[in-house]
């Protein structure tokens, strides 16, 4: 299994480790619902360091990210980041990323840490024609986000950067805490917050100097089990779930991530028609009224037992104390109100459709 | 590393379900050391009173934030109890796994076999703690 760069830190915190994507991490340190909680009140450091960082450098780089992208990133500017989506031909996905634009015709590329392999790959296998350089860098760069509202304040104290006046999805270079990287507004959480690029070497010291720095605003580690429960009720999709190599972004609800208009890209054509015709499918947002919780894979059906389709991730939401889920379910047969069935290891237990998303994103913007 | 609790008085299996065994009858649980590393409890799932199962049949599940995790009957028998304050109070398994947080108590359908006493299970668990 792989190891970030602050493996041992994790075990010396007590965190409980397990495998994702390839890597060794932690999944809880002191308790998932107490993270969680502790990201909403006060801040959560995360180890992110497993996500991909690949560089594209080079005078073709952003007519590149164009053709691997559905989102549109010629309008961001130098400083700036935007969400996109690789897709494949036919619409479906490949991973969703986060495009940094660091300087002239310079570009990082956030990715997936369980898909890293495919997607380096998969940018690697269209260069062809481009003038560019890709570089991965995900070995060299650590990667640690702090999110919560007390992340601003903390973060200020450890840096000269102007982090206060860093825009949402910004991107600046800042040395924290001694390391030289960048440092961007932007998580995975549902909550204000930055991310944090050092050098590997240097990034346990960040890392530590983060949590003295934040100890008595109420900052604490926070592992995976938590990031996915924060991501989970602002409705944050996540690959292997909400979107997939068979699940497109329209019935993703992620139709405002494709640009059509900005000219061909891969996918283009197939999204196209997707839109034209309406998804075959939908992502609509369940609450449990009958006892038990929906798990991802669980059959949904009519309250008279018709199929209508499955859950992608459900859970006891720590925010709302409700039994939550996300399901795809066949378009245009349920709206919110509707009654529902989640068969629950062979029985149906009653749920309402209910609005999406479950929590209200509280960014700075 | 923590330290689990792992009474003497109580018998073991593999996937860290204890038993008391008191005559005919036995009371069944998870370990310390399960309850830990399923996190925090927010479900279970419990059989009806008059069920049967065969030894290591699944019986039951408790329900992490993260995931759903089926709970074994190390020996044959029918379900004669459940905790029924547990559909109500899961966290009880967290707080008291070998008091408070039972599960079921089941009339025993033979004798019992291949169960751990404390010092085999300790072994188990470090074993599995230590990968």
């Amino acid at each position: 299994m792989k190891q970030t760069p602050l493996n041992a830190r994790h075990r010396e915190l007590g965190a409980k480790m397990v495998e994702f994507g390839g890597w060794d991490m932690p999944v809880q340190y002191s308790g998932i619902v107490e993270e969680h909680q502790a990201t909403r009140n006060a801040a959560g450091l995360f180890d992110i360091s497993h996500m991909a960082r690949f560089w594209v450098t080079g005078p073709d780089s952003e007519r590149f990210i164009q053709l691997v992208n559905t989102f549109d990133i010629s309008k961001t500017a130098i400083g700036q980041s935007d969400y996109g989506i690789m897709c494949y031909e036919d619409g479906g996905i490949v991973d969703d990323i986060f495009a940094y634009h660091l300087g002239d015709d310079e570009w990082m590329v956030v990715a997936n840490a369980g898909n890293a392999e495919k997607d380096w790959a998969w940018l690697n296998q269209h260069t062809a024609g481009f003038d560019l350089q890709l570089t991965n860098r995900s070995a060299e760069l650590g990667m640690i986000a702090l999110q919560g509202p007390a992340a601003e304040a903390v973060l200020a104290g450890l840096t000269a950067a102007d982090v206060v006046n860093l825009p949402f999805h910004g991107i600046t270079p800042a040395t924290v805490a001694g390391a030289s990287g960048y440092v961007s507004r932007t998580g995975y959480t549902g909550e204000d917050g930055f991310e944090i690029f050092v050098p590997a070497a240097q990034v346990s010291a960040v890392w530590d100097s983060i949590l003295a720095a934040g100890a008595a605003a109420g900052v604490r580690p926070v592992g995976l089990g938590a990031r996915d429960s924060l991501r989970f009720e602002p409705g944050l999709a996540l690959y292997g779930h909400e979107i997939d190599r068979d699940i497109n972004p329209y019935e993703a609800k992620l139709g405002w991530v494709v640009k059509l208009d900005k000219g061909p890209f891969i996918g283009s054509e197939a999204l196209r028609d997707i839109k034209e015709h309406g998804p075959a499918r939908t992502i609509v947002g369940l609450e449990m009224t009958g006892r038990g919780i929906a798990r991802q894979g669980y059959p949904v059906a009519t309250v008279d037992g018709a199929e209508l389709g499955v859950v992608t991730t459900g859970m006891p939401s720590p925010t709302l104390g409700k039994n939550l889920a996300y399901a795809l379910v066949k378009s245009k047969t349920v709206k919110v109100g509707d009654e529902v069935d989640v068969i629950i290891r062979g029985k149906p237990v009653r749920a309402s459709v209910v609005k999406t998303p479950f929590y209200k994103s509280r960014y700075k913007k | 590393m923590a330290d689990y609790k792992t009474p003497q008085d109580l018998l073991y299996v593999k996937s860290h379900e204890w038993l008391k065994v008191e005559g005919d009858t036995a009371t069944v649980g998870i370990s310390d050391y399960a309850q830990h590393a399923l996190g925090d409890i927010v479900f279970v799932e419990l059989p009806d009173v008059g069920a049967s199962f065969g030894a290591g049949d699944a019986f039951g599940v408790v329900e992490s934030v993260k995931a759903a995790s089926d709970i074994y009957l190390p020996v044959a028998g029918e379900v004669i109890a459940i905790n029924e304050a547990l559909l109500d109070t899961p966290e009880t398994v967290n707080s008291d796994p070998y008091e408070n947080g039972w599960l079921v108590k089941i009339k025993l359908a033979g004798e019992p076999a291949g169960l751990l006493d404390a010092a085999a299970y300790e072994k188990v668990v470090a074993e599995e703690a230590s990968k």
